[in-house]
Order: structure tokens, then sequence, then C-alpha cells
């Protein structure tokens, strides 16, 4: 009996636990709220009062501090300042702890709360004010209690449950006209009850299986003259319908869920980095499926701790760029298509693109011609890369360096994606879309070996049919290894049938070919059938079969057979997929590039001078008569391939007189209407080799020199050449 | 003290298990095979709803492939993960043994059959191998065989 009543009190702190972060912060950006005083008074004193009951005495006194402190204000003898502020919350926080103490333990522990204790003391008078900060300071410095402690994994998952169990609406901030009273109602006129998640997933289970059984019995109704059982079996139809409906509803939650914590985190962090934030939360009733909402909160906290240590600035940095100093942390979600998308956004410095290159350089994570070449969002896509941080310097908040790459898989995991919005000096906004739930998605269902698998959509890019004679041409092979030309790209393809190690499959079938996207990798996957795209119900796979990659899961198809889910970033793993792409490129081009070495194209320009270009710059080699040059406002031009392209004469950039001959050797730069031909005197060699480039005696137009096969040479830098004319 | 085991066969073997972690016992069932699962894993059964994973015996027991004409019976145990349904050749009776009749398995058995049972019980004119009521958690920790890698 009496553990009944220490669980009940347990379950029902946790929830006003909450509440009491959610509410103490809010307080804070509003001292004068009477309300909102009054009720996290209500909270602690209830609190309080239990403790005395059920004699837990370390929980009683710490409680009954707070409550003095809580009603000195409320009755205005002293103010709300941060001091008391912090007090309070390391208040909530030992509470927080002693709970799970006592649910872990079922009693209080040896934690020693005599500090917190007297910081509260200290703070309940102004003059003893700056005392309570000290006393707390050297309170965390002594105890790791207050700040985050990561919960215990069992504590985590009650916790979790708790929640799951009683999705309490998290209240908007009480509304002037609500009556004070109002947690003591809610007790009375909750219409919730609380529900153990095991039991709405064994429903969950009974309607697909009712759904099922509804099928069949359409099937066999259809063809009965009984105009009775027809108009029943259209009724049954609809109830299931709705009722499966209804059950899946069961299963969501509000976003707040998640949002909750973020008050407090955004506080803390916005503390500790000496930063001003404000939080504005957005869409919160937004719902989602317990198991999304459970998964979703890490990336979004990770999210947010980026936002607040490396995109909002302190205030001094605002107010000299013209921004209010308190920067503003928006977090917003809504429906969009049948999908769920979060943005988390901030008005700070935004995304600095060179500086992410630099870094992105500096990491060996593209090369210098591929940072030339980079769109913006392949620029930001960058930041999702592994190994990369920006953060000059690691903070304990975020910067390790592990991160966003981190986010970005989890999210993927989900089925979501998340992409990023920025400009400089204005903020970015991170975007993640999200499906409502992972429990029904909707799949590609295929045959192979006649046997059906289910391949989740959000992994689908198109698929194509292949005659049997249109296949043997048409898939061609590098090594053994079968490709595919998709719109002038070849896709590496995958037989499925050998990946499950099925055998082969027979090539004197028609084929079909589906194309997959999964982690930034686009292949072809050949399967016998394609049936149809369905709602498929996830149900994971025992624990003898978790170590197989290649699949998601399993799910029951309509006439009641198993069917399994494939791991489509599994299944390119498994299938080599990146080597197979790496095949493709040096098929394309011949000699290897190996670790850091380039193609280097060496010429002469000039009297002596010897120069090199990376051969990525260089488009083509071309050759031209002088007869073939016409002159077009006084520059020297030839028709190329249908365009006319400008001439440049490589050693007038640099200030030397240009040689006179009749042929003249050309390196096409750039593309398309910003081709422009670089007139150099002759083209000696292509070597491979990793170069250093010193900066020392570079003059304008060259990234600088090396030593090239024994002898000094300069590089030429194709781009800045063309900006040095203006072309 | 007694025990309540509910009994199959598989081969010459005997076997019990405790008749509570018994979900339930059925007739062949149509199964989806995993390929790339271990040859022991003979595939997926629908039970209402729930997914089980079909643990061939005779595979795991190192046992040579059932003859066509017998279909395998299903026995489908509990599991805190979901259940597991173990193939066997013939279902027996539910039986209630003195668990004074208990003895360890003796150490010269063959260890994938001493790592599935908990015990032997001494029947009359028969030894029955009581399983371990833990199996269905069971078959993943024993995992020797070395799934083929890309």
């Amino acid at each position: 009996m009496a553990d009944e009543i220490v669980e009940e009190f347990l379950v029902e702190s946790r929830d006003s636990l909450d509440q009491l972060d959610r509410e103490l912060v809010a307080l804070e950006s509003n001292p004068g709220d009477k309300q909102r005083l009054a009720s996290i008074f209500r909270v602690v004193h209830t609190i309080k009062g239990t403790a005395g009951f059920l004699q837990f005495a370390k929980l009683e006194s710490i409680t009954h501090v707070g409550e003095n402190l809580l009603s000195r204000l409320r009755d205005g003898v002293i103010t709300l300042e941060t001091v008391r502020t912090s007090v309070l919350l390391a208040t909530v926080d030992a509470i927080r702890t002693l709970l799970e103490q006592i649910e872990a333990t079922e009693a209080e522990g040896e934690g020693d709360y005599s500090t917190l204790v007297k910081a509260l003391q200290f703070a309940l008078d102004d003059a003893t004010l700056p005392q309570a900060d000290a006393t707390l300071r050297g309170a965390e410095a002594a105890v790791p209690v207050p700040v985050p402690v990561p919960e215990p994994p069992l504590a985590v998952l009650k916790n979790a449950l708790a929640e799951i169990a009683a999705p309490k609406p998290v209240e908007p901030p009480p509304k002037a006209d609500v009556k004070p009273g109002r947690a003591t109602q809610a007790v009375v006129e909750d219409p919730r009850i609380r529900v153990d998640v095991k039991l709405l997933d064994r429903l969950m289970n009974l309607v697909g299986e009712l759904v099922l059984a509804r099928n069949q019995l359409l099937q066999h109704s259809g063809a009965s003259p009984d105009t009775g059982l027809v108009s029943t079996c259209q009724r049954l139809n609809l109830i299931t319908t709705e009722l499966q409906e209804n059950v899946m509803k069961t299963r969501m939650q509000p976003i707040e869920n998640v949002w909750n914590k973020f008050p407090r985190v955004v506080r803390d962090l916005a503390h500790s980095c000496g930063k001003q934030v404000k939080l504005e939360l957005e869409g919160g009733s937004t719902e989602l499926d317990k198991t999304i909402i459970e998964a979703i909160g890490d990336p979004l906290t990770h999210l947010v701790r980026n936002s607040i240590d490396h995109g909002i600035e302190p205030p001094a940095a605002r107010s000299a760029a013209n921004k209010p100093s308190t920067g503003t942390l928006r977090l917003s979600a809504y429906h969009e298509g049948g999908r769920v998308n979060i943005e988390i956004g901030d008005d700070g410095r935004g995304i600095d693109g060179e500086r992410v290159k630099m870094r992105a350089l500096e990491r060996g994570l593209i090369t210098p011609e591929r940072a030339r070449a980079m769109a913006e969002h392949e620029i930001h896509a960058l930041l999702f890369a592994p190994g990369f941080s920006t953060a000059e310097t690691v903070t304990n908040i975020s910067g390790r360096g592990v991160g966003l790459d981190v986010v970005k898989s989890n999210i993927e995991k989900l089925g979501g994606s998340v992409d990023i919005d920025s400009t400089l000096g204005r903020g970015a906004t991170f975007r993640i879309r999200i499906p409502l739930t992972l429990a029904i998605i909707p799949a590609l269902v295929i045959g192979v070996r006649g046997e059906r698998y289910a391949i989740p959509q959000v992994n689908l890019v198109e698929l194509l049919r292949l005659d049997a004679d249109q296949a043997e041409q048409l898939i061609e092979h590098i090594d053994d290894v079968p490709v595919y030309r998709l719109r002038g790209n070849l896709l590496p393809l995958l037989d499925l049938s050998e990946l499950l190690q099925l055998g082969e499959r027979d090539p004197t079938r028609d084929a079909n070919l589906i194309v997959l996207a999964a982690d930034d990798r686009q292949f072809g996957l050949l399967v016998d059938e394609i049936f149809d795209t369905e709602e498929i119900v996830v149900k994971p796979l025992g624990r003898e079969l978790k170590g197989l990659d290649a699949y998601a899961g399993a799910t029951i198809m309509g006439d009641g057979r198993v069917a399994l889910i494939l791991d489509v970033m599994g299944l390119a793993e498994r299938g080599g997929v990146g080597a197979i792409e790496r095949k493709i490129k040096e098929s394309l081009r011949p000699p290897p590039i190996e670790g850091n070495a380039q193609q280097l194209l060496l010429f002469r320009s000039g009297a002596s001078s010897r120069m090199a270009v990376p051969l990525d710059a260089v488009a083509r080699l071309e050759e031209f008569q002088r007869d073939q040059v016409e002159l077009v406002g006084g520059s020297e031009v030839v028709q190329y391939r249908g365009d006319i392209l400008p001439l440049l004469y490589l050693s007038e950039v640099f200030g030397e007189p240009r040689a006179q001959r009749d042929t003249l050797q050309v390196l096409v730069h750039g593309q398309g209407e910003h081709q422009i031909g670089l007139v150099v005197d002759a083209i000696d060699d292509v070597i491979q080799q990793e170069i250093v480039a010193s900066r020392r005696g570079g003059r304008p137009g060259t990234l600088g020199s090396a030593v090239i096969q024994g002898k000094v040479t300069e590089i030429l830098d194709a781009d800045s050449v063309r900006s040095l004319v203006g072309g | 003290m007694t025990a309540q085991l509910c009994t199959f066969s598989v081969e010459h073997l005997f076997f019990g298990v405790e008749v509570t972690t018994v979900q339930e016992v059925l007739r062949a069932q149509p199964m989806t095979r995993v390929p790339l699962a271990r040859a022991m894993v003979r595939g997926l059964l629908n039970l209402r709803g729930q997914i089980v994973t079909a643990i061939d015996l005779r595979s795991y027991l190192g046992f040579p492939a059932r003859e066509g004409g017998e279909p395998p019976m299903n026995v489908v145990l509990r599991g805190n993960e979901g259940s597991v349904s173990l193939l066997v050749d013939t279902i027996g009776d539910v039986i209630e043994v003195p668990l004074s009749s208990f003895e360890p398995p003796p150490s010269t058995m063959k260890p994938e059959q001493r790592r599935m049972i908990d015990a032997v019980c001494k029947l009359p004119g028969q030894l029955l191998l009581v399983l371990s009521p833990t199996l269905a958690q069971g078959f993943v920790h024993d995992d020797h065989q070395p799934r083929t890698v890309h």
C-alpha cells in the first residue's frame, strides 16, 4: 500500500517538476506575474506536504526553505533576482535527484544538500543575497548534483513511460482570466487516464489483424447474394477504418513534450556562454508518433545548443552589428504534405561560407578545385560532414567535432531530412522534415524469387522497366560490376537476388530497375517484379535477426503473410556501392589519383616562365590557327563549338609581350558562356604530384610556386587570371 | 514440488519445457524465409499480428534436414522481446514430474545441446531434456556461426 502511495507521489511530482522548470524560467522574464508565482508556490508546497507525510526528511527540508523563499517573493518582500532564480532551479534539480534516488532505492540516499539549504536561506534576504550566489557556486563546484546529471537509464525509461501514459497538454502560459486554483481543479476535471503503452501497441496489432480479417470478409461478401450480409460488411468496413485511425491517434503526442525542456536548456546555456537569448516556441501542438517524439529529442537539443553556441553572438557583438542585444531562437513545427517540418532558427551571425570552406580544406574534406566550384547549399552540406567543426575553441557545449553529422544520420534513420538556410550576419535556420509516424509508412512492394519485399518510399527515386533484350544492351559492365547510363550519368547497379544470396538474376527476363537514394548516394536495384505502393505497418525483427543490416523490419501483407522491409542504406553498404562508385570514377579518369596528389598540366608562357595548372581547371586543350582569330570590339576571339571563345594571352596578363606564332596553344577554362581561352606558348606535360604551394614571390594570378620535377614552377590560378582582366 | 512440462521430440531427443513459457502450439504455418540469416532461422510467421521468428531445432542441433513427408510443428515460446517459435518433429503430452528427478546436464553432452537445457529429468525408461525457460532470448548469445560478410 505504502509503495503505491510513493509511486503515485513520484509520478505526480515528476510532472510538476517539468512544469516548475518552465514556469521559473518564464517567471524570470516577467517577475511581476503573481499568478505564476502562486502556482509555483502551490507545486512546491504540495511536494513538501507529501514528503513530510512519507517521511522523506531531506526532501522536506529543501522544499520547506524553498517554500519560504517563494512565499516572500509572492508577498513582494523580496524580488526575483537572477541569483534567486538560479537557487530555485538548483532546488528543482535537487528535488529531481532525490526523487530519482527514491525511485531507485526507496530511500533518499547519502546526498548532502545542506549547502543548497544554506544558499536558499541566504537568498531569503537582500543583505545576504551575494552570499547565496557564492554558496550556490561553491555547491555546484563541490557536488556534481545540480547541473545536468545524466539520468540513469531506468529512470529515463520510466520517465518516458510516465510522460507517454499521461500526455499532459502542456498549458500555454496561463491567461489573465484563468482563476487561481487551477491546479487543484485539474485533478478533478482531468478527462484523461493513464494507459500502459504496451496496451496501446497491442491494440494497434489487433486493429491490424481486424483490418486483414475485414479485407478477407469483403472479398467473400462481394460474391454473396445476401444483401443484408453485404450491407453489414460495408458498415463493418467503415467502422474498422475509423477504429484504425483512432487507435493510430492514441500514439500521437504533441511535440511540446520535447519542447518543454528547452526553456531551461536555453536559459542555462545562454548563461554559461554569456549570451542573452529569447526562446520562441510555435506550433507546439503539432502531433507526431510517440516513437518519433522519443527519437527527435536528442537531435533537436543538439541543434538548439549549436545555435546558441555558434549562431547567436555575445551581446556586445550584437550591439556592434546593430542588432538587439538579446538574440532570438525560434522553434516552430507545422504539418506540410503529410510530413512534419521542424525549424530551429536564430538571428545570429549566420554561416560564413568562406570559413566553412577554409575549414573543410584544412580538414582535407574537399579539394581546392571543388571548393571553388561549390554552390551555397553544397557548402552548407559540409557542416554535416563527419569530422567537421568550425568552432575555434572546443567548448563543453558543442564543438567537439562530433555533432551535426550525428544529428543528420539520426534524422535520416527516422526517414527524415535536414537542411540549412542562412544569410551571413542575419542568422541561420535548420529545417528538419520528418514523417508523422514510423509505425505506418508508404512502401513499394517488389518481388524477387517469389518472395515479396517492401522498400520504404522515402528512398525511392524512380522506376525503370527494361525488356530482356534491351536490358542486355543497356546494362553495361566495368570489371563485372554492372552499371546503367541514367541520363548521361553512370548508376551503379545491384542485383537484389544476388545481394540476398538467392542466386543470380535470370538475364532472359525483363528487368525492373529501381533507382534508390541513401545518404546522398544513388544506385539501381534490379528486381524481378514490382507490385504496388502500400501503407505498411512496420514491425521490429526478433533479436535473432537484429544483426542483419539488409532489413529494417518486417510487415504483414494483405494476405496475412510476412514480408521483410529492406534497409536501403544497409543494402548499399552490403553491395559495396561506395566501391563501385570509385570504380566508375576510375574508369572515367584512367590514371588513378592517389592521396593528395593532383594532376597538373605543365606549360610555358612568356620568356622562360615555367607554369603549372591543376588539370581540373582545364576543360580542354585546343590548337587554333592564327587566321581563325577574329577581332570583336578590340578583343581577340575564336569561334569554338558554336560559341564565341574570348582569348587571353597569359604572357600579357603577367606583363610580358605576346609571342607571335601561327599556331596558338590554348587552355580552355570554365564552362559554357564563361569559357575563356588562355593562350600559352607551349604545353609540356601532364604529371601527377602532391604539391605544396609556397606563397613566397607569388604574383597576382598565381597560387604561389612549388618545386616540380626539380624546378621552381608557378602554379596558375585560372579563376583569378580571369578576374585580373575582368573577364 | 513438481514441474509441468510440455514435451516434444526432435530426432531421437525428447525435450520438455515449462508449460508457462509456452505461448501456444501450432501446426506447420506458412512462412517467409529470411535470406542472409543463419541456417537455423527457418523464417517469419504471422501470429495474429505478431511477427515470430521460427528456429529449426533440427538445424540448430546439427541433425539432417527434415524428410519431405511430415511438416514440422511450432512450439511458440514467450520471450521478453517478442516470441520465438521452435520447429520440432512431434508434440508429446503435458506431464507433471517431481523436481527431485532433475539432474544437471552431464558435461559430456554436445555443447549446442547443453547450452539450451537446464536439467535432465529421469523418467521411467526415458530421459527428458528440460529446456531453459529463457531459451527464447538465448539464441542470440550463442552466435558462433560467422555470417557471410561482403
